[in-house]
């Protein structure tokens, strides 16, 4: 995994990105360390492919700076493109050339010398599983298999550094697989920054996630950590005066309950309660205490504005959770 | 360099793999032939190409966009310029090549009138001086014309209007340089100056004069560069 110690591979301080008065992103901050695979995790429009195409060099940020293996991208951008490979978020293809064309195409510009070349087109037709088709037109190519090439472009070249805009978009289930597989497998030697909205995507691939919204870094984590601050719930505390033996059930039982715990503090019991998104228990709670006649001393609902961002996500990939 | 011919290479690939390639190969080579022949069998036959010549500036007007119009506007719509811009090529090397690339659609429309010489050769005996300064001209001023393409071609991810816009200047070109024939004093000579067609004459009369040459080459240079400006400003967008 990544070394606190060694300089990081990527560098991003202050980026901001306006498109006209537009903020498109604004102020994010985040290192990524050699062979770290990151994930850029927001809805639509959080600004993922604004950030990779100003990491990429395709255009320079309104403020802030880039850099990656220390080199900046706007002052020293043809070095850096050396060491970048990237798969925009539109495939990139050439219609009229064949997959092996085109490869050959990708690796001429990159300065890729024929043997080396040669070598690697096999391999990423292998890795890609393009065999069949690598003498066919891109334009008679189906989205899968375009989005294939587009990986395999984007490997070609061995980049020291993967950037790839929602990688497993319209292919299929077992591709998908096979594509997170293979990314997976280049965290060590490459580092990767991957953009999705697919929640699971991210905590399978993914050594951290990034979660953008509105332009805006809202969380930078572990995914097992972020998992367990996603769980579609909703947390209330509660600190009741009273017979924790009588008080425990009592809540337990109430509908809409998923699960209460307990801390005692000063003979004050305090109840940590969990329930479904968008069950409102305050009011019951309150005439349940009244009723029994305990002390209610505080009820709070634990703010989460990380999982409302998550439901949002959660909500365009139905099933996925 | 070697990212120029890269990129021309492929671009020549996918020309004359093209239909088009053919097509527009036979259309100019089927006018220059009428052209040519009105002018060999008139009463005072003269044996030149002379008469294929000064009709190719409006041919060119026309054909020149349709050979430049896929070279950027396509790359911005199948997204591919993002590709281009993120490799390690730098801005004027993809122009340069995409050039090139457009020159051998040129040439490859002006070889096939190489028969209509031959028949020159074959019926009288023509002095070769004016017919091989004749397509010097031809090239020359092709080339300015596809400048003019080639920048049309990086302001639109539309190729239809990329050719449109490219035509509409062209032409406006040639309407500038009739309208000075009406034009007396400083300001003929300065639209003669800076008219396309005019720099031709002298080569269609067998003269290369370096004037010529050298307008034709800093007209083109402008007009890459101006595409290359055009490149690079799709970056602060
Ligand atoms: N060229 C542009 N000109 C103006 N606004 C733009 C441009 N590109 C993006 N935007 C705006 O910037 C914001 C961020 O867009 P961006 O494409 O980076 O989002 P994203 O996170 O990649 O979204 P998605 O998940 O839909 O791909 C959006 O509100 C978008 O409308
Ligand atoms: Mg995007």
């Amino acid at each position: 995994m990544e070394d606190p110690n060694s300089t990081p591979m990527i560098e991003v301080t202050g980026l901001t990105k306006y498109y006209g008065d537009f903020p498109a992103i604004e102020d994010i901050n985040f290192t990524v360390g050699k062979g770290e695979v990151l994930g850029f995790l927001g809805p639509n429009g959080a600004g993922k492919t604004t950030a990779m195409r100003i990491l990429t060099g395709f255009m320079p940020p309104t403020h802030g700076s880039v850099k990656i293996a220390g080199l900046d991208v706007v002052d020293d951008s043809l070095e850096v493109r050396k060491h970048i490979g990237y798969l925009p978020e539109t495939v990139p293809l050439y219609t009229e050339m064949s997959v092996e064309d085109y490869l050959a195409f990708m690796g001429g510009i990159r300065g890729m010398d024929s043997k080396w070349l040669k070598r690697r087109i096999d391999d990423v037709i292998a890795i890609c599983r393009l065999e069949e088709y690598q003498n066919t037109l891109i334009g008679k190519l189906s989205k899968g298999y375009r989005q294939r090439t587009g990986i395999a472009q984007a490997i070609l070249h061995e980049p020291d550094v993967l950037i790839m805009d929602e990688p497993t978009v319209g292919i299929d289930p077992i591709q998908v697989v096979e594509t997170r597989n293979l990314i997976k497998g280049f965290g060590g030697d490459q580092t990767v920054i991957l953009s999705t909205h697919i929640l699971p995507e991210v905590s399978m691939v993914c050594s951290r996630v990034i979660i953008i919204h509105e332009g805006q870094v809202v969380a930078i984590d572990r995914p097992d950590n972020l998992s367990e601050r996603l769980r579609a719930t909703e947390k209330l505390e509660v600190d009741i005066r009273g017979p924790a033996s009588a008080v425990m059930p009592a809540i337990r039982n109430m509908e809409g309950v998923l699960e209460v715990n307990r801390v005692d503090r000063d003979g004050v019991g305090i109840y940590l309660i969990e329930t479904p998104h968008g069950a409102d228990l305050r009011e019951r709670i309150s005439n349940l205490v009244h009723e029994r006649g305990w002390g209610l001393l505080r009820l709070q609902p634990i703010q989460m504005s990380l999982e409302e961002i998550f439901l949002r996500l959660t909500d365009m990939e139905p099933g996925t959770k | 360099m070697k990212n120029t011919t890269t990129i021309a290479w492929k671009e020549i690939k996918i020309y004359f793999v093209s239909p088009m390639a053919y097509i527009i190969m036979a259309v100019y080579s089927a006018l220059a032939a009428y052209y040519f022949v009105t002018s060999v069998s008139g009463v005072l036959p003269e044996a030149t190409i002379r008469g294929f010549i000064f009709p190719s500036t409006l041919i060119f007007t026309l054909l020149s966009p349709i050979l430049t119009m896929r070279l950027l506007s396509e790359e911005q719509k199948l997204g591919t310029l993002e590709l281009l811009m993120t490799s390690p090529v730098r801005d004027y090397e993809i122009i340069l090549g995409k050039f090139i690339a457009s020159m051998a659609s040129l040439l490859s429309i002006l070889i096939p009138t190489l028969y209509l010489v031959l028949i020159l050769t074959w019926f009288g005996s023509p002095d070769m001086g004016p017919i091989l300064s004749g397509y010097i001209g031809l090239i020359l001023y092709g080339m300015a014309t596809l400048s003019v393409g080639i920048f049309a071609s990086s302001l639109s991810g539309n190729q239809i209007v990329a050719a449109v816009l490219a035509m509409g200047v062209l032409l406006i070109l040639s309407i500038i340089d009739l309208a000075s024939t009406y034009l007396t004093g400083t300001v003929a000579d300065m639209v003669m100056h800076i008219s396309l067609t005019n720099h031709l004459e002298s080569f269609a009369r067998g003269v290369i004069d370096t004037h010529d040459i050298v307008y034709y080459f800093v007209f083109t240079s402008f007009m890459l560069f101006l595409t290359i400006r055009s490149l690079e400003s799709r970056r602060w967008r």
